[in-house]
């Protein structure tokens, strides 16, 4: 009898114990939110990322002394781990204080499944609808909401060339190619020369190459068309923008598949490719290995219709059931506040969205960013979550690798692309 | 108490007889038996209903839209999309180049170090090494070995060939649109070779020598001892190399998101569009892919589980 009571006992105990350490995981996640802390999750965990997000971080300390920063950065996978967590957080009902997202199309899935509030007020009570451009907040808005607020802008079509490489091919680096079809007898003759006329590495930086022909061939209103069905992918145009497409992957190096954008800026550094096709965070690259705008390295963007500006921004954001929203509100202030874009922005190397800050201390690449993205068309990025959900993303990544790999033909490819977006458009 | 109360009926004795003899037993074991209930079993049943809804979108994983179900329509549309029937092909390319490589290696491995040579302690480690690498920090150097670029630009394994003149034996590995998923088994097999082998040394361990010395004594070649004495007892060793291979083989994931990208086509596999899935936030289709998965390990573990049941039965 005493032994089958312990029995009993035993067995009773450890069911509850069970039942108790597998119910008791969520909703401790990470950060213990509440309370006067905000809990910041980024995937701003490595490079001059980091060093943006200690930028920030010190203004935030300097302007917000009473609430106190929780970092919850992920590393790994240029972002995919950290939008992996954070799909399960939200999932879960356990959202951080504030989240970074490309602004943009990539926010719809949040927004459709109530996950992220709308911060309109915030900008009204910052001032934010004075200080970010016409053209940005055209971007940001859905539906009459604002659902982010842009802490930096990148400039996704830039045309990375090494000046040495492309002088021994005895093509002049100071004087940029005038049209599509001049960069591509440019690339025959570097293919010629023997080296490889330009790097690119897997799918994303791929469909990054590939929304830059867009941008060149189609223009700034025949691509921003594209996204609300006013410019049929099926269309003469964009088979045009695909054949140069596939003529440039042609002239690509070969074991691209298997490589980040880092290893396809290198070959320009190392002096074995001549150009590249990315976004303007590579300019770190170039400097970090001490080339020197012009002399070493030179950047346009691809010649087309239009003068574009490829953009992409970093945004955050306040998710339904924030813990504590008052933090979230303090944080939101300080990346759109002047001081926390320029410090953030001269770290991370990109621009800031505000007109009004000083831009003299930038760098001579990102001057011309400034410029341009004051003055030129302005494009959301497909490779970088502005133009599309993260579903049609994905699904171009798919194809645009079908074809690269070689199991697709052009016909196919665009049909592919077409589907894709009757799909998504809906 | 129960024990002192008056027993009225010879059922309820029956009843409270079946109850002392099970109840004890069955309540030590019932929290691993509600744990695996709820969080195998429920979540298994949780996923194939998932995988027969219209769940495709974020708004719909949230509550915000309706979810119907549409019973096999998921699975229909993934089988009939080219991509991932080519996926379906790749595992099992895959599955069958891991399987045999392994099981030839591993045999070849041990049958050689199972002779007590100089020196063979010190292989066996050295083969069983691998296994201890995880497949992701083995996958980064591998993926350095397989490049693909050929003739001035080689490096990794290619580099090697044309430094010994083997240059004909460049290839661009796994870039090859319906073979490169074998480049990728390379590794794989590399690493679990090893383990196979010391599954084989304990087995043949484990033929006395008794055996050994009476077929000798008969007459029997060496060939004749290991085809007629030794073989038909490494069948459980076999059975279970097999089984542990082919189960890991299909549900290999990190070996080839670390060598390729998740979004490369040469070496899409199920196991990673429904990881791709699942972060466009289309959950019925990643778990359609999840069952399908799951099916195809059952096909293969459930014979197993009965052959071993009606061994121990016997």
């Amino acid at each position: 009898m005493r032994r089958r009571n312990f029995l009993y006992l035993t067995s009773g105990t450890l069911a509850a114990v069970g039942l108790v350490a597998c119910g008791g995981s969520d909703g401790s996640g990470g950060g213990d939110g509440g309370g006067d802390s905000v809990e910041v999750f980024t995937w701003w965990a490595a490079g001059s990322e980091k060093a943006g997000l200690d930028a920030l971080v010190e203004v935030f300390v300097e302007q917000h002394p009473d609430i106190e920063f929780v970092n919850g950065a992920v590393a790994g996978g240029a972002g995919s781990a950290a939008k992996d967590m954070l799909q399960s957080r939200l999932q879960a009902g356990d959202p951080p204080d504030t989240f970074q997202a490309h602004a943009g199309a990539e926010l719809n899935d949040y927004i459709d499944a109530g996950q992220i509030v709308d911060v309109s007020d915030i900008y009204d009570e910052l001032g934010l609808r004075e200080a970010f451009p016409e053209s940005l907040l055209e971007r940001l808005t859905a539906d009459g909401a604002i659902y982010s607020v842009p802490s930096n802008i990148h400039r996704s079509n830039v045309v990375w060339g090494s000046a040495a490489v492309l002088t021994d091919a005895g093509i002049d680096p100071a004087t940029p190619p005038a049209s599509v079809d001049e960069f591509l007898e440019q690339l025959d003759t570097l293919a010629a020369a023997g080296v490889t006329p330009l790097s690119v590495g897997a799918a994303w930086t791929q469909v990054n190459l590939l929304e830059a022909i867009l941008m060149a061939d189609l223009g700034a209103a025949g691509y921003n068309g594209l996204f609300d069905g006013s410019t049929g992918w099926d269309s003469a145009e964009v088979t045009t923008a695909l054949t140069h497409f596939e003529t440039m992957i042609g002239h690509t190096n070969t074991d691209r598949d298997g490589l980040d954008w880092p290893d396809a800026t290198q070959q320009l550094i190392d002096g074995t490719a001549a150009y590249n096709v990315m976004g303007d965070w590579a300019v770190a690259a170039f400097d970090e290995a001490g080339l020197a705008p012009q002399e070493g390295y030179v950047y346009f963007e691809l010649p087309g219709a239009d003068k574009i500006f490829g953009f992409l921004a970093d945004s955050f954001t306040l998710p339904e059931g924030a813990p504590n929203p008052e933090g979230t509100k303090a944080w939101l202030d300080t990346i759109s506040s002047p001081d926390g874009q320029l410090a953030f922005n001269l770290a991370k190397g990109s621009i800031p969205a505000r007109t009004d800050v000083d831009t003299a201390e930038f760098p001579e690449y990102q001057q011309t960013a400034v410029t341009s993205f004051a003055e030129d068309e302005i494009c959301s990025s497909i490779a970088h979550g502005a133009a599309t959900s993260v579903g049609w993303l994905n699904a171009i990544s798919d194809a645009t690798s079908q074809f690269t790999a070689g199991a697709t033909d052009l016909a196919a490819y665009q049909q592919a692309l077409t589907d894709i977006a009757a799909e998504n458009q809906a | 108490m129960p024990a002192v109360l008056p027993v009225s009926s010879s059922a309820e004795v029956f009843v409270s007889g079946k109850l002392r003899r099970f109840g004890p037993p069955l309540l030590l074991i019932s929290p691993s038996l509600i744990l695996v209930g709820v969080f195998i079993y429920g979540l298994m049943g949780q996923n194939l209903w998932m995988s027969m809804t219209d769940n495709h979108s974020a708004a719909q994983a949230n509550g915000r839209e309706p979810i119907s179900v549409v019973g096999l329509e998921n699975y229909i549309g993934l089988f009939a999309t080219e991509a991932f029937r080519h996926s379906m092909a790749n595992l099992l390319l895959f599955t069958a180049a891991f399987l045999i490589g392994a099981m030839v290696m591993g045999f070849l491995w041990a049958w050689l170090l199972e002779r007590p040579l100089p020196g063979g302690r010190f292989f066996q480690t050295v083969y069983l090494f691998p296994m201890a690498i995880s497949f992701v920090a083995s996958g980064v150097v591998w993926r350095w070995l397989l490049n693909s670029n050929q003739g001035d630009s080689a490096s990794g394994l290619n580099r090697l060939f044309q430094m010994v003149g083997l240059d004909f034996l460049q290839n661009p590995w796994w870039n090859n649109i319906t073979f490169g998923i074998l480049a990728i088994a390379l590794p794989a097999v590399w690493q679990l070779s090893g383990y196979v082998m010391a599954l084989f040394l304990a087995g043949f361990r484990g033929v006395p020598d008794e055996l050994r010395e009476a077929a000798r004594m008969d007459g029997a070649t060496e060939l004749q001892m290991y085809r007629l004495v030794i073989f038909p007892q490494l069948t459980p060793v076999v059975m279970s190399a097999l089984v542990i291979i082919a189960h890991m083989s299909l549900k290999s994931f990190d070996l080839i998101m670390s060598i390729s990208k998740p979004a490369n086509y040469q070496t899409k596999v199920p196991a990673v569009d429904m990881f791709l899935f699942k972060s466009s936030y289309d959950y019925a289709n990643s778990a359609a892919v999840g069952t399908i998965l799951l099916a195809v390990v059952a096909v293969l573990i459930v014979p197993y589980l009965i052959h071993q049941y009606r061994e121990s039965r016997r």
